[in-house]
């Protein structure tokens, strides 16, 4: 098996790996990371097609290369969101989970109007 | 076996290794610092794959900017009681279903078509007349500017999004902690010695892009790096969020391109089309314009909402 | 001469994994941080400048090998703020260590 072959598969590994600690983890911030994990996994199955592809004296065929660098781009933007909006669910409620049966977490919640 | 396949092979085995460690850590310091150095594993194994702009893309954004981003989120939410974990039932059911998708990709990958359909010549037949050398760099800026003028805007929303999340009272305030790093301290001393070699190195992959691997998200996000680096040391304060030029500076980018774009309906073939032997210039003006816009958006959305007012 | 080159790039990556080696063990059995980050300085330096060293002669010269110097000057600036910060730190959260 070739190394693009090779990595096809790790990309699928990775991408399940990456939706079992997305079910799983109750930390919203695992989850993100597991999110993350799954996102790299998906854009490296894109990067076999890619590799596939190499024809014309290239290495690989530039257009799913730059699908995935744009994939990578709004996977952080959709990253930088989540954080935000945990942060702020933090400082409004006091606790980061989404339980809601889960007793307070730590310190005084902030008080905003 | 040969020497490349050994090294393919042990890489393969250290990524799923690391994302193991990733899923099942306990404290989530940990859990992003080793999600860090997969980031930059998943960039050797991107050169790997004869793609090395998306490596580039992956270790600045993907695991650097990412993993600060978490680093920070993990440092104020520390304290935080971690919920019970959930029921093993749960966890065998999601394994399964997520064994099965597993192994459907899998397969998809090992079935590979019989022809293989790939756009490489059309590419590369196409991209004299832009005057670029980098393939990828074509198919950002002229065969599919329109995803890259999109992109440019998703980032823009994000920032507002991030901004939206601001308390009332805080509003134009300040992102980020307040800094009492002394002026000789270590991270001063790093934020007085890496930013002018950064700013180079940025520079340089932005202009390199045209016809090596680079490009202007690559320089960007390593401007922005630079800029996070001078603030988290305390050298410099973080711009408030309703100064006139840190929201210039942030709609500069895809404005220019916009622009470039409405006029390819008066001077070309339509949106986004550049008329014939001023392509270069215009992908030119517009990498640039994309670089800086990028530093600032990518900069502001890893410091997060206003904590505080600035000092009067 | 190709030959005496290629001997040359074999023997100092190798030297430069066996430091990376040393400083990994270094890292895992070594009793407290500081010795730690004692071990890990020695895979920055040595390690990555046998390294270096090793792949000067198949780079293209001189552009190709001032970029792979000013990676490992850049590695060795942030591996020696970075060892600074976490010893400062230490020092100052026990200074008995």
């Amino acid at each position: 098996m070739n190394a693009a072959t090779l990595f096809g598969i790790c990309g699928a590994a990775l991408a399940g790996l990456g939706l079992f600690g997305l079910i799983t983890n109750s930390e919203p911030l695992r989850k993100i990371l597991a999110f993350n994990l799954l996102g790299t996994g998906t854009f490296l199955i894109f990067g076999v097609v890619a590799r596939r592809g190499a024809a014309a004296g290239l290495g690989g065929d530039p257009v799913p290369q730059a699908l995935v660098i744009t994939g990578i781009v709004v996977a952080f933007s959709a990253t930088a969101m989540a954080v935000v909006l945990l942060l702020r669910l933090f400082e409004e409620s006091g606790k980061a989970t989404l339980d809601p049966n889960e007793a307070d977490g730590a310190s005084t919640a902030e008080d905003d109007s | 076996m040969s020497m490349a396949n050994a090294f393919d092979v042990a890489l393969v085995a250290l990524l799923l290794a690391i994302a193991v460690w990733v899923v099942v850590a306990r404290a989530a310091f940990s859990a992003i610092v080793v999600f860090i150095a997969y980031g930059l594993l998943v960039a050797i194994a991107w050169v790997r794959l004869f793609a090395v702009d998306v490596a580039l893309t992956e270790a600045a954004i993907g695991s650097g900017l990412t993993g600060m981003l978490l680093l920070g989120a993990a440092a104020r939410l520390r304290g935080t009681t971690a919920s019970g974990r959930c029921g093993l039932t749960l966890r065998i059911v999601a394994a399964m279903f997520c064994a099965m998708i597993s192994l459907g990709l899998g397969a998809v990958i090992l079935t590979p078509p019989d022809v293989v359909v790939t756009l490489a010549p059309a590419a590369m037949a196409n991209l004299p007349p832009s005057g670029l050398g980098n393939p990828v760099a074509g198919v950002l800026f002229v065969y599919r500017a329109f995803d890259t003028l999109l992109e440019k805007v998703v980032l823009l929303l994000a920032l507002l999004g991030v901004w939206s999340l601001t308390p009332d009272r805080l509003w134009g305030g300040v992102p980020g902690p307040q800094v009492d790093a002394g002026p000789d301290g270590m991270l001063a001393f790093l934020a007085q010695l890496l930013p002018p070699l950064g700013i180079v190195v940025a520079v340089y992959m932005t202009w390199t892009g045209a016809d090596h691997p680079g490009g202007a998200f690559q320089g960007g996000t390593v401007l922005a790096a630079m800029w996070i680096v001078v603030i988290i040391a305390g050298l410099q304060n973080a711009p408030s969020i309703d100064q006139r030029l840190v929201r210039f500076l942030v709609v500069v980018g895809p404005a220019i391109f916009l622009g470039i774009g409405l006029a390819g309906f008066a001077l070309a073939d339509g949106f986004l089309s550049y008329p014939a032997g001023y392509a270069k210039p215009l992908i030119i003006v517009v990498e640039v314009a994309l670089t800086l816009s990028i530093g600032v958006t990518l900069g502001l959305v890893a410091l997060g909402t206003p904590q505080r007012m600035r000092r009067q | 001469m190709r030959l005496a080159l290629d001997i040359f790039t074999a023997l100092a990556v190798a030297g430069g994994a066996f430091f990376f080696l040393a400083g990994t063990v270094g890292l895992l059995r070594f009793p407290d941080t500081l010795t730690r980050l004692h071990a890990l300085t020695k895979a920055d330096n040595l390690g990555l400048g046998l390294v270096t060293l090793g792949l000067l002669p198949l780079v293209a010269w001189p552009l190709g090998a001032l970029k792979l110097i000013s990676v490992w000057l850049f590695v060795q600036l942030s591996g020696a703020i970075a060892t600074q910060l976490i010893a400062r730190l230490v020092r100052r959260e026990d200074p008995q260590a």
